[in-house]
Formats: structure tokens, C-alpha cells, sequence
């Protein structure tokens, strides 16, 4: 990055509330439905309509504002923003302009170790617009209206990052949030999390911003970053150039990860908000505020805090493990099932169970070994009825079939011998059958040690505890 | 007079409205009468006073989240002037 510039970045995340029905309308939210067929009246904006408010959608708004600190603003303002498109039948969107339901909060990011507190300037409740589908229908333009009427609560944040990576931690901590809390299923392939990304540059030391641009509708986190690495460049480029940046929205096109300017956005950008006639103001009660406190969850900086000095976690296993309620849930209700192996159960999480859901591109919601049957098999290591090696083979049957691990155990007769007497047998045998080896070893040659364990291991389908088999074989091999 | 024709014709443009030519100096004056009426009431010292959101003094009712609708896009798509595939068509806004 270039030293003499230093970069602002501020972000606008529309987070889709996971409602059951629309923020003003009885339509179904649900996702994938067939066109059209969860449009009502109030969503096609015919006349006669209301809009009436959707007591979820504010109760989650007033979560995610407890959530981040902030202050909860007891008198809020519908407003119109106006603009004409295709998808926004009324030719406004209801929005909140001056008294949003969130005010002043702030959200905590840690980026190469450093900590750094983000201010969220507010965040207010608004629909979302239909889809317009652009594809060829003869020339003209197909809408959908399935999404308009969608709550989504948009949240502004200060113009406080510097640089990508802190961007992307900020989103991140928003998604982890949002998720958390669930208000948001927090899916950006559906859309249902999406940011714009205000990016201006200035010299280092300078106190005024630059001109920014915005850059519109980024669904990932990585675009989120190249987007922003992107602009970054170019600006410093126009202005080292002589040339000035152009107060603008800007689309990122991931094919070929560069940002250009959108068509020419009517002349005036003047939304002319007022407020919303249809509806009177809300007003949030101090027992409807205690009532969404008491239901708040753990947050993720508290869970992962708690995770480390309750399990004796690192840093990153304690992220890990709460990067997400579900995969925190899973593992603590895991140690528990497993009767207190917090240890064995982090590890057997963050390694085989993570690996093989990533490799099998599942969720933790649908990982086809629930704790109960992880924690039989954890029980089973812990009392030395499994080796390590055997262990892994129980996780895969158990993740093949709906068996417990004790089930899986018998069947295939897995149990560890621990038996020394067995084990000693095994051991004379192959001693007897090995003569020359024996002879290396008893000469010095300490590497066929090696070997013995590898024949006893076979002899014993790798069923011999690796700690006797080690201990006898020292023994014996002595002569 | 607070507005000129051209700003008359951005807003008409704004607006989506087609206006016709003859009657722009009509709507400059009209429309500048309502600003000059402004422009006087902005002279009351209003500090104290609460911007009024709305005239009713009263507070937003809210209702459950539940699905109460059921689908009607027959009935909806029967008055459109184009639909197809379960969409509305209409003329594109982007080339």
C-alpha cells in the first residue's frame, strides 16, 4: 500500500431480518418462492393499501441496538425516500430518515492483534425492493416483487476503517452478530447480507476526507476487500495523475475485480424524504427494551472471553469454536455428552468433525454426527477402550451410519486390547518369527524397533494400546 | 419569483411528469408562490417547537409476524398490461 495515503472507509450493511412475514404486509418472507406469489396488495403498492408495522422486526432491530451498545431511540420516524424504479411500485421506499430506531452504538474488531472500536452511526428499519431480471423477455425488463416489503435493517457505520482488512473484520463481526442474535440467517449468496462500501483516500496527516465513492451491493467478504483494494488504487491513481475523484456509486465486477462507475445516477441524488403519512411514529417502551434485554443470548466477545479462562483455550481455538452460536452450542453441549472432556471434545471439533463438514461443504446445523454419539465415542477414548487410530475409524462409521459409537464398537469388535497377557502372546510370536530382526536390534540397530510395533500393531488390526504394546515389546526385545 | 423555468423542467424531469411547454411560466409562478409562503413562514422562530411527525398524536399500532396473506397474482397480473413466466414486464431501464 502506498505510504503517503491513507484510507477511510465507511460501510452500510443491509442485513435481511428474518421475519416470518413482510416488515408492513401479512406476505410470507420465505425464499425461492415462484414470482410474484408473495406480492400482496400492500407490497404492489395498489390504492387503498396500509402498511402496518411488524412487531418482529422491531423487536429485532431494538436486539441488534442492545447488542452493539447503543441507544434506542423511544420516538421513531417512518420517512419516504423517493425514487422512481421498475421494482419499487410505489415509487418510494419506506425508510427512516431523522429519528432511526438505532442511534450511536459501536462494534469492538481485532485485526493482526490489534483491537480497534468501530462506531455505528445508527441503524433504521426499511423494506427492500423487488428484483428486476434483465435477461431477455423480448426486449423488456421482468420484476419480481416476492423480495419488496423484506425487512432489512441498514447499518451505518463511521467513517472509521482504514484499510481493507479492517473493513472485512468489521463485516465479519457484524455477520457473527446478526447470526448470534438470530435476526439475519446472515446468507450472502441469497443475499440476505450485503454491504456498500464508502472508500476515500487522503495524504497521511491530512484532517479533512477525500471524495469518496461508493461502491454498491458487495456479497462476500472477499469481494468486499478486492473491491476496496481496488479503489483504493485507483483513486490514489487519479489523483497522483493530476486528475480528481468523482463523488459516485460505483459497481464491482468480480470477474474481472474491478470497480466502474454505474450508469449516470439521475443529476440530482435527492430522495426528497418525508415523513411517512401512512404511519404514525413508533414509540418503544422502556418494558418492551427489558423484555428484548432479558432475551439477549451470550454475545460472541463474552462466549469467546468465557471459553478461554472456563476450558483454558487459546486465542484462535476459542474464535473458532464461537464463530458461530450453533458450533459453540454444539461443542458445549459435546463436553457435557462426553462427561467434562473439554480437551478431547475441542480437539475432535476443531480438527476431524470441522474437517469433514468442510469437506462434505456442511453447516454444524446439519452435521450428520450430532454430540450425543460424538460424546459416546469421546467417552470410549477417554476410558481406553479405543486407540487414537481406532478412534478415527468409529468416527468415520459414525458419520456413514445412525449407530452410537458403543453399537459401531462391538460390531466391529474394535475394543483396544489393553489385555498384557494378549498382547504378550502376539508379541513372542512374532519374536519367534523374526529371528534376524531380533538379532539387528540386539546388535544396536534401534530403527527395527520400528518394525515390531508395525507387526503387532497388524497382528492386532491396530487394536493393541500403542503404550503397552511399546512398553512389552521394550521388555521382551531385551532378551 | 423563487424558481426559474429550468428548475420547473428538472423537477417535471425528476418527477416523470410531461409537462407542456406553454404551461411552465403558470407553474413557475404557482409553484414559486408556495416557496415565497415558505420563505415567510421560516421567518417565525420555531426553536421550541418539536418537528411534528405526523398530525395524529398517536402511536404506531404493530402486528404480529404472521402470514396472513394469501397468493393472488392471477388476480394481481390480470390488470398488468404484460407479464410472463409469473413476472411483470416492463419497458428497460438499463441498456
Amino acid at each position: 500500500m502506498n505510504a503517503a495515503w491513507e484510507t477511510v472507509i465507511g460501510l452500510e450493511i443491509h442485513a435481511q431480518l428474518a421475519t416470518k412475514s413482510k416488515i408492513f404486509s401479512g406476505a410470507a418472507t420465505a425464499y425461492g418462492a415462484a414470482p410474484n406469489t408473495q406480492a400482496c396488495s400492500v407490497d404492489l403498492g395498489l390504492p387503498g393499501v396500509l402498511p402496518v408495522l411488524n412487531r418482529e422486526a422491531v423487536r429485532m432491530a431494538v436486539k441488534f441496538g442492545l447488542a452493539i451498545d447503543a441507544a434506542i431511540g423511544p420516538y421513531s420516524v417512518f420517512a419516504r425516500k423517493n425514487y422512481f424504479y421498475p421494482d419499487l411500485p410505489k415509487g418510494y421506499q419506506i425508510s427512516q430518515f431523522e429519528l432511526p430506531i438505532v442511534g450511536p452504538g459501536h462494534v469492538d474488531i481485532e485485526v493482526d492483534g490489534v483491537k480497534k472500536r468501530i462506531g455505528v452511526t445508527r441503524a433504521h428499519l426499511e423494506e427492500d425492493a423487488g428484483k428486476s431480471l434483465h435477461e431477455d423477455f423480448h426486449g423488456l425488463t421482468g420484476i419480481d416483487l416476492n423480495r419488496a416489503g423484506t425487512p432489512l435493517l441498514e447499518i451505518v457505520s463511521e467513517p472509521d476503517m482504514r484499510s481493507a482488512d479492517e473493513a472485512v473484520a468489521y463485516m465479519r463481526k457484524v455477520h457473527e452478530l446478526v447470526r448470534y442474535l438470530e435476526i439475519c440467517d446472515g446468507n450472502m449468496q441469497e443475499g440476505s447480507f450485503r454491504c456498500d462500501a464508502n472508500v476515500s483516500v487522503r495524504p497521511r496527516g491530512q484532517a479533512e476526507f477525500g471524495t469518496r465513492a461508493e461502491i454498491k451491493n458487495i456479497n462476500s467478504f472477499k469481494f468486499v476487500e478486492k473491491a476496496i483494494n481496488y479503489e483504493i488504487e485507483r483513486q490514489i491513481e487519479v489523483i497522483e495523475s493530476g486528475g480528481k475523484v468523482v463523488q459516485e456509486t460505483r459497481l464491482y465486477d468480480s470477474m474481472k475485480d474491478e470497480t466502474r462507475s454505474m450508469r449516470g445516477k439521475e443529476e440530482a441524488n435527492d430522495y426528497r424524504y418525508f415523513p411517512d403519512p401512512d404511519l404514525l411514529p413508533v414509540v418503544i417502551e422502556e418494558a418492551f427494551k427489558e423484555e428484548v434485554k432479558a432475551m439477549l443470548p451470550e454475545l460472541p466477545d463474552a462466549k469467546k472471553q468465557r471459553f478461554k479462562t472456563h476450558y483454558g483455550q487459546d486465542d484462535e481455538t476459542a474464535a473458532t469454536l464461537t464463530a458461530s452460536r450453533q458450533l459453540a452450542d454444539y461443542y458445549e453441549a459435546l463436553v457435557k455428552a462426553s462427561g467434562g472432556e473439554a480437551k478431547l471434545a475441542c480437539n475432535w471439533v476443531t480438527g476431524d468433525l470441522l474437517g469433514a463438514l468442510n469437506k462434505a461443504g456442511l453447516d454444524i446445523s446439519r452435521s450428520p454426527v450430532d454430540y450425543e454419539r460424538l460424546g459416546g465415542l469421546l467417552k470410549r477414548i477417554a476410558d481406553n477402550t479405543l486407540s487414537g487410530k481406532i478412534a478415527k475409524r468409529v468416527f468415520e462409521a459414525l458419520w456413514q451410519s445412525p449407530d452410537t459409537a458403543d453399537a459401531i464398537i462391538e460390531r466391529e469388535g474394535l475394543k483396544q486390547i489393553t489385555d498384557s497377557g494378549a498382547i504378550e502372546a502376539i508379541i513372542d510370536k512374532i519374536i519367534a518369527d523374526n529371528a534376524g530382526q531380533v538379532e539387528q536390534y540386539r546388535s544396536g540397530k534401534d530403527k527395527v524397533f520400528g518394525f515390531f510395533v508395525g507387526q503387532v500393531m497388524k497382528a492386532t488390526q491396530g487394536q493393541a494400546s500403542p503404550g503397552e504394546v511399546n512398553k512389552l515389546l521394550k521388555a521382551k526385545l531385551k532378551g | 419569483m423563487s424558481l426559474t423555468a429550468d428548475t420547473v423542467k428538472k423537477i417535471a424531469h425528476l418527477a416523470r411528469l410531461g409537462i407542456d411547454t406553454r404551461d411552465i411560466d403558470d407553474y413557475t409562478q404557482d409553484l414559486s408562490g408556495i416557496l415565497d409562503l415558505m420563505t415567510q413562514m421560516n421567518a417565525l422562530d420555531t426553536d421550541a417547537v418539536t418537528p411534528m411527525a405526523h398530525p395524529m398524536d398517536q402511536v404506531q399500532r404493530l402486528r404480529a409476524d404472521t402470514v396472513t396473506e394469501s397468493d393472488q397474482r392471477r388476480v394481481f397480473q390480470a390488470i398488468a398490461p404484460q407479464v410472463e413466466a409469473g413476472l411483470y414486464l416492463v419497458p428497460k431501464v438499463i441498456e
